[in-house]
């Protein structure tokens, strides 16, 4: 029987689906008893889900556009100079 | 995230003919990120600016020899973390990507104490288990509390939780960029998102 300090740190090897079928078993009845358990593993879906969702922090749009054109201007002219 | 860059060979043949508003569509879909992921390499933004100018000029520079085994995007990181990691090293700022040089004490010990001796909950959970990832996602606060708890991980679980959560980089290739071992890979992505979890508990739990 797996404790709930194991099962929270076999959460991750759960999610990511690289347990061996039997532990995936116990894993799954711990979680079908132990609602503080069940609470843990849904948070970290959720935790999971959101960063899975988290923009980057927006940067100006002319900063952006500068940054295309300097881009644009950087890049070797196909086929030249040969 | 899971928002794919509009089909990669597509883009780079734009981009390779100097069309102008695919260097937009380029810039527009990685320059932030790529910020993001600079600023857990090195010591401050300035340098991580300067990191990801150079991370662009080293894109415009391989792009026609880029080849389609990898994404656009997974390419594109790893041309950021060479640099970033070079970068780091010229600053005698090195970064621990082993589990093994990232005990991570304080994390687990925070963790362990909240069970007994014999592995049950002392602590349990607080519930704030309804809220969905959408709701937390319109909240300012909760959205700047998750960011500060990201920018206080180890260098190592940053890494691996920005592009495995956050942009959806898969494990082997994470493995790939950051040139780890699937093992090291999963034990630091799960200490990062135990304490991500932790820091989203204390706000609303």
């Amino acid at each position: 029987m797996l404790t709930c300090a194991e099962i929270t740190e076999l959460v991750t090897a759960y999610l990511e689906k690289q347990m061996p079928w039997r532990r995936r078993m116990a894993f799954r009845m711990h979680i079908g008893m132990c609602r503080h358990c069940r609470a843990y593993l849904r948070q970290m879906r959720t935790t999971v889900q959101t960063l899975g969702h988290m923009p980057a922090e927006p940067i100006p749009t002319d900063v952006l556009d500068e940054l295309a054109r300097r881009l644009r201007s950087m890049r070797l002219p196909p086929r030249a100079k040969q | 995230m899971s928002d794919e860059a509009p089909d990669d060979a597509n883009l780079v043949a734009r981009l390779l003919a100097g069309e102008e508003q695919a260097f937009v569509t380029l810039i527009d879909t990685y320059h932030a990120r790529l910020l993001r992921l600079a600023l857990g390499f090195v010591a401050d933004r300035s340098v991580a600016e300067e990191v990801v100018q150079d991370t662009w000029a080293g894109v415009m520079a391989a792009l026609p020899s880029f080849e389609r085994r990898a994404s656009l995007k997974t390419w594109i990181f790893r041309i950021l973390v060479n640099r970033a990691r070079t970068r780091g090293v010229r600053e005698k700022r090195t970064v621990p990507f082993s589990a093994l040089e990232d005990p991570d004490d304080a994390g687990r010990q925070a963790h362990a104490a909240r069970f007994d001796g014999g592995g049950s909950w002392l602590e349990p959970p607080r519930p704030w288990d309804d809220e969905t990832p959408e709701r937390l996602l319109l909240r300012r606060e909760t959205m700047a509390i998750l960011r500060q708890a990201i920018d206080a991980l180890p260098p190592g679980q940053r890494a691996v939780i920005v592009l495995r959560d956050i942009e959806g980089v898969s494990s082997e290739e994470v493995c790939n960029i950051l040139d780890i071992t699937e093992t090291n890979q999963r034990v630091l992505l799960h200490r990062a998102r135990v304490r991500l979890r932790a820091a989203l508990e204390g706000h609303l739990g």
